[in-house]
């Protein structure tokens, strides 16, 4: 025997995690700073198996880091600049306490800051794990972008944010990347497809925000600021990608507005200024380094991937031409966008498909034509009448723009004209597997998809009541042979009874299934109980669903018909 | 004085009058004097505009013995300017005079008064005379004091200030006058001449004379400065009341005039002051060109640099110019990429299906829950068109929890079982394969009136005997369901056996604490008449031992209906079970920890034995081993085998169950089933381990009866629910293969009663049939 006595909490798990407030000391520094840089490194807290261990015994609540993640935290250098900006604070405060003016301003000159490029690099390694983690970015400098210039943030901050949210809408419009668009209530949902990342972002309706008080705004500062460095460098690599000049810079199709711009380039603010509202209108194309002409349009040839039959092939090329003909769809088409339709989102899904769009002079910058232009195919109108109408064109509600890109086809325009009561709006995101409830519409516009008129809707057959009503059906005739049994003397003709071969089959095989079930290992029947509860509860839901839809439908028709008979 | 007061006067002929507070005031402090403003003058002014102002400009300096007559001309102007000063002198002289003569102070006062009248009346005056009346001096007197206390004010304030004009007419200026307490004279006047105090001041007496006769007593002061009294006029009596209320001196000043804005946006053609700029307006300062000069100096040499403009606009570059796609995350491997957030469904349009909007119902429920056990963290909304759309009123919160998210949950890594439910489900054999086994109800044997808590059938498998709480036992023909005999006996039967032995017709009954053996006289005589012989050829042995177990012989009724043998136990007997060559009868009495609870028989013999000194827990159920010669006695929770010749515990096997209420062996011997009351079914491998080779939970309530078939591989358990579960039980003769279990019927009949469904189970010795007795009365057979 021999050796040393093993201590408690000196190895395994004990020595893995370190509490959030070792870890500061560890860091030496403060609660926000130790958030802040947890945020920008992207270092989360741990959930230890065995708590208690981990918490040497102490079963308090604590957020436990791993001690390896602390340790990387150590040897960042934004640390040094955090502690730098601490006493730069502290010499500023007390410039200002002697009411040493002079020096406050030069402190304030030497105002210390700091980059996240290196952050970026080493959180993203490749450009793909950046594009894979943008959605939040996205959406949180769609949503800083719509935040006044006064109070919560940086103007400057705010200014960023707008520029890089335009740059992203002028890239995904160049690439005619868009994929599908969806008007929740919270705001419009947007999903881009980007060399081969799907990227979902939302963007909030445009209002101004009423701020909660419930909310730490320095927390969601440091984030977007960390989301605007990296939307920077996405941006910028995405544009090269594409032989696009970065920052980007709109073509001037026509000289006298070039004339225009050039005068007032000579004051480098309002060019920049103007070019962001320019970019920001979305109507114009970008300029490329290299022109574009030879560069579009090679044809690719397609090469069977690695253990892929011809069908697989196949199918593969049929998606990518129907991606094709999606990104065409409004291709040849001429919009214009009446004033109270939210005219970004709208000009920015329709460039998407390559349509063309315009406005009121006097609403933005950059209509590219007017109202009275004979050649406007659509009409994009969110009111409930117009006076004054145009014969050869259509005026369709906003609604037609976006069901028609979520159904890759130009739907029928009647559903969508002017004052008339619009066809629910769909989440393009739902994919109903076997079972879930699929609302009429959808299965509809199924229908409409495939090329043929829809019809009636199927049925969803409810098997487990069916079998609910077998058994009840054995059961009763024991019942009734028992009675008879026990009753009759006499007797009667009895009544041949069609024997349903199927059903007996079907019957067979429940009753085996029931019987196999009733063998099952105690683990596997809980996970199938499981299984089974969850499925059931879907079917309930969907059935609950669709007697909802069938009762409202039944009213509604009862509506209709009082309303005939008036 | 004069000289100044005529000063004004001209001035004040040239401009307009407006009286001022400051001069007021000022005034006041240095002199005892009272300047008042005319009522009628100022009412004529306002009245009749200019031809009065000129009369009301006449003004004296603080004239407050002055008195102004206005029968001057203005031609006089000159004259009097000259004259005046003569006057003045000649007046001081004549004080002097008086004063060196000590004339009693009254008429001192008087002929000051007149000769200061006289000279008023010689005052300048102006170039208008409009009061004509000689009569009324006071008035005119005052009000032209008045007008020059007006001219005073008016006048441009830097050529004419008159603030720190001394009284000329005492030269001592501004001193405390007790001072002058001691000495006969109270100063002196211009000339350098004393001025002396009257002759004799007044009294007490004196004054209170003075004070009852004269009327104008009460606006009488006393001037220090010249040592004179002075009357107030009534102007002047006014003016002071003005003042005590804080009102302004002039009654024409109007406080509420409106404001003229001389600093206004607008430009005039006039400059607001007409001061000339200051020199240091348009001449360089040498001080800051010394600074500037420095400055220049210091940029120059390069002291001074101006400041880098900071750059504010980030720089971005193609920051994964040279990635390697192998490189791992800066940290360790162990990292988890946040999960992107949920994607919105249906619920989430603006304009959703009808369907998925929330009915009021749910809507309340909904508003009840708390916001972390909604399934929805939303109220789904419609809106009719997209401009009708409010904004989020949580956006900013939804995206802070998903920042808070991000950087405060902790992450791991959820293995999804993506399991297909179908795949869990064991691949058995499939029941129609290990057919014959019972699957239908066939027969009903409908007789007795309360449950039935025992069956047994044959060996031949031709009748069935089932003993029931309504105190009978019944025969039946398994095939007919004809009940062939009923016999009552003296309690609830709680349990029947069939001898399994061919060549004997002998059932045990066991009710109350009696056992009887019955030969119920059915089927072949031959075994009924040798049954009867084998019980009535015992013979009693010479020594009779004293058992617990009272062996007695029935007779006459009981006889006739095919008793044979009465068992009196000292105990109520719960189970009877037959060795398998007919002549051993198990007895078992539960009681717990008592040593007499199981009894075994031998019928030839008619011997008791009491197998065990001590048992253990309280006995259910007991059985011998068909091959060997082993004994299973079935406690609560434990099976223990012995071996009855070796007489020692050779097995104790654990059911893992709470309370086994039967057991049942298999033929082979080797496999022992028990049914438990907590729903349980084990299955015991007697070579493989002392716990169970399966527990099968098949039954929803208490298991109450278990059988195996004779021959073919099945066994069969009947529960409180109803239900009888036949399963196909293969042992097989291989050793190394474990037996196979398969469920392949349920089979449904009986009617629960009171809680109770099937009560005991029995298969036919050769047909794959099982026989089941239930509370409801009811024999049923399945086939």
């Amino acid at each position: 025997m021999g050796g040393l006595q093993k201590k408690k909490y000196e190895s395994g798990s004990a020595t893995n995690y370190i509490s959030r407030n070792k870890a500061r000391k560890k860091l030496s520094l403060s609660l926000a700073d130790f958030r802040r840089l947890c945020i920008l490194k992207g270092i989360y807290p741990h959930e230890p198996k065995h708590k208690k261990k981990v918490n040497k015994g102490s079963t308090a609540q604590r957020t436990f880091y791993l001690l390896k993640d602390i340790r990387f935290l150590m040897h960042e250098p934004i640390v040094g600049k955090f502690r730098e900006y601490k006493i730069f604070v502290r010499k500023l405060r007390k410039a200002y306490g002697k009411a040493e003016w002079g020096t406050a301003e030069k402190l304030r000159g030497n105002k210390p800051g700091y980059k996240l490029d290196h952050i970026i690099k080493e959180r993203y390694p490749t450009f793909i794990d950046a594009l894979r983690d943008v959605d939040d970015a996205l959406s949180m400098c769609f949503l800083f972008s719509t935040f006044p210039r006064t109070g919560k943030c940086h103007v400057q901050t705010i200014e960023l944010c707008r520029r890089l949210s335009v740059e992203w809408m002028n890239y995904i419009i160049t690439l005619r990347s868009l994929r599908k668009v969806f008007l929740s209530i919270k705001g419009i949902y947007y999903q881009a497809e980007v060399l081969g990342q799907i990227i979902t972002w939302l963007v909030p309706y445009q209002f101004a925000h009423d701020h909660p008080t419930d909310v730490d705004y320095r927390v969601m500062a440091t984030f977007t600021e960390l989301y605007t460095t990296l939307l920077g460098f996405i941006n910028f690599r995405l544009y090269q990608t594409l032989n696009l000049v970065y920052p980007p810079k709109v073509t001037h199709s026509q000289p006298a507005v070039m004339l225009h711009f050039d005068l007032l380039s000579e004051f480098g603010f309002y060019c920049s200024l103007l070019s962001l509202s320019k970019l920001s209108a979305l109507s114009a194309s970008l300029v490329r380094v290299v022109s574009t002409a030879e560069a579009e349009e090679a044809e690719l040839d397609h090469f069977p991937a690695e253990g892929e039959d011809g069908e697989k092939l196949a199918e593969r090329l049929k998606a990518r031409q129907d991606q094709d003909r999606q990104e065409k769809l409004f291709e040849g088409l001429k919009f214009f966008l009446n004033r109270e339709v939210p005219r970004e989102s709208l000009a920015f899904v329709l460039r998407c498909f390559g349509a063309q769009v315009s406005w009121d002079k006097s609403l933005c910058i950059g209509s590219t034509y007017d109202v009275t232009d004979e050649t406007i195919t659509h009409h994009v109108v969110d009111r409930p009448s117009l006076e004054k109408q145009y014969i050869n064109r259509y005026y369709v509600q906003p609604q037609w723009v976006y069901d028609c890109v979520n159904a890759r086809m130009l739907l029928p325009v009647e559903d969508y004209f002017v004052g008339v009561t619009l066809p629910p709006h769909l989440s393009p995101f739902v994919e109903e597997k076997e079972g879930d409830y699929v609302p009429p519409e959808k299965l509809k516009l199924l229908a409409l998809q495939k090329g043929e008129r829809p019809e009636e809707e199927e049925d969803n057959d409810d098997s487990e009541e069916e079998e609910d009503e077998d058994q009840s059906d054995d059961e009763d005739e024991l019942k009734g042979m028992e009675e008879k049994q026990a009753s009759s003397v006499k007797v009667t003709p009895g009544e041949a009874k069609p024997v349903n071969r199927q059903r007996a089959e079907q019957e067979a095989k429940a009753e085996e299934k029931r019987l196999a079930v009733m063998m099952m290992k105690k683990r596997d029947k809980y996970l199938y109980d499981k299984i089974m509860f969850g499925k059931k509860r879907s079917v309930r839901e969907a059935n609950k669903m669709s007697a909802k839809r069938k009762a409202l439908d039944e009213a509604s028709k009862a509506n209709k018909k009082k309303k005939l008979k008036k | 004085m004069p000289e100044s007061g005529i000063k004004l006067l001209q001035n004040s002929a040239m401009s307009k009058v407006k009286a001022k507070k400051r001069t007021v005031e000022e005034d006041e402090e240095q002199f005892p004097m009272f300047a008042k403003s005319d009522n009628d003058a100022g009412g004529l002014d306002d009245d009749d505009g200019n031809d009065d102002l000129s009369d009301s400009e006449e003004s004296v300096f603080s004239g407050l013995e002055e008195s102004g007559s206005d029968d001057e001309d203005d031609d006089e102007q000159e004259n009097c300017l000259a004259d005046s000063e003569e006057e003045e002198a000649n007046l001081s002289e004549e004080v002097k005079s008086e004063t060196e003569t000590d004339v009693p102070v009254p008429n001192s006062v008087k002929k000051t008064q007149t000769v200061s009248k006289s000279t008023k009346e010689r005052k300048p005056k102006k170039k208008q005379n409009v009061s004509a009346d000689g009569e009324n001096q006071e008035e005119k007197v005052t009000s032209g004091s008045d007008s020059g206390l007006r001219v005073s004010s008016q006048v441009d304030e830097y050529e004419q200030d008159t603030s720190d004009e001394e009284d000329i007419r005492n030269t001592v200026g501004n001193i405390p006058m007790e001072w002058y307490k001691d000495y006969p004279h109270i100063g002196y006047d211009l000339d350098g001449k004393k001025i002396f105090k009257p002759i004799r001041n007044k009294d007490e007496l004196d004054e209170f004379l003075d004070k009852m006769e004269n009327p104008d007593y009460w606006r009488t002061i006393h001037d220090k400065m010249t040592g004179t009294d002075v009357c107030l006029s009534d102007e002047q009596v006014d003016l002071v009341h003005r003042l005590q209320q804080g009102k302004f001196g002039d009654v024409n000043f109007n406080e509420y005039e409106p404001a003229i804005d001389f600093f206004s946006n607008e430009v005039m053609i006039h400059p607001v002051t007409n001061r000339p700029a200051d020199k240091r307006s348009f001449i360089p300062s040498l001080i800051e060109k010394e600074k500037v000069g420095k400055l220049v100096h210091a940029i120059k040499m390069g002291w001074i640099k101006p400041r880098r403009p900071k750059e504010t606009a980030p720089q971005y570059y193609d920051l994964w110019a040279k990635e390697d796609p192998n490189a791992i995350l800066g940290r360790h491997k162990m990292h988890i990429p946040a999960p992107k957030m949920r994607l919105p469904g249906h619920e989430e349009s603006y304009n959703p299906p009808p369907e998925y909007l929330l009915t009021d119902e749910e809507r309340q429920v909904w508003e009840q829950q708390d916001p972390d056990e909604r399934k929805l963290s939303f109220l789904p909304q419609k809106y009719l068109s997209l401009r009708a759309v409010p904004a989020f009123s949580r956006f900013i919160q939804e995206r802070f929890e998903r920042c808070l998210d991000l950087y405060l949950c902790p992450r791991q890594r959820k293995m999804r079982v993506n399991v297909n439910p179908e795949d869990l489900i064991p691949k058995l054999p499939r029941p129609r394969d290990l057919q014959p086994f019972p699957t239908l109800q066939s027969l009903v044997y409908h007789g007795h009136s309360s449950l039935i808590r025992s069956i047994s059938i044959s060996p031949s498998g031709q009748w069935l005997v089932s003993g029931s709480d309504d105190c009978t036992v019944r025969f039946w023909e398994v095939c007919t369901t004809r009940c062939l005999k009923t016999m009552e006996v003296g309690g609830p039967v709680k349990s029947v056996a069939w001898n399994p032995a061919p060549s004997i017709s002998l059932v045990a009954v066991s009710y109350g604490e009696n056992v009887i053996l019955v030969n119920p006289g059915l089927g072949d005589r031959l075994i009924c008449s040798a049954t009867d012989q084998l019980i009535s050829s015992y013979e009693e042995p010479e020594e009779v031992k004293d058992q617990q177990v009272q062996w007695a012989v029935p007779e006459g009724k009981a006889q006739e209906q095919g008793q044979r043998l009465i068992l009196t136990h000292p105990k109520a007997v719960k189970q009877v079970s037959w060795h398998g060559r007919g002549d051993y009868l198990a007895c078992v009495m539960p009681d717990d920890g008592s040593s007499l609870q199981v009894v075994i028989h031998q019928v030839s013999r008619r011997r008791t034995q009491n197998p065990f000194h001590r048992n253990k827990g309280a006995v259910q159920c007991v059985s011998f081993h068909p091959s060997r010669p082993y004994f299973l006695v079935a406690t609560q929770r434990y099976v223990r085998v012995y071996n009855l010749i070796k007489q020692e515990l050779t097995k104790k096997l654990m059911a893992n169950c709470k309370w086994i209420s039967s057991m049942a062996v298999h033929p082979g011997g080797d496999n022992v089933i028990c049914g438990s009351y907590d729903c349980r079914l084990a299955w015991f491998d007697l070579d493989l381990s002392t716990k169970p080779y399966k527990v099968l939970r098949h039954h929803k309530k208490a298991l109450r009866g278990v059988a195996y078939h004779k021959h073919y591989p099945l066994f069969a358990s009947g529960s409180d629910d109803g239900t009888v579960i036949v399963c196909h039980g293969m042992v097989y003769n291989d050793l190394l293969q474990n037996p196979l279990i398969v469920p392949v019927k349920v089979l449904k009949g009986h009617i629960i009663t009171h809680d109770l469904g099937v009560l005991d189970v029995a298969f036919h010795p050769t047909q794959p049939w099982v026989f089941s007795s239930g509370a409801d009365g009811t024999v049923r057979l399945f086939t």
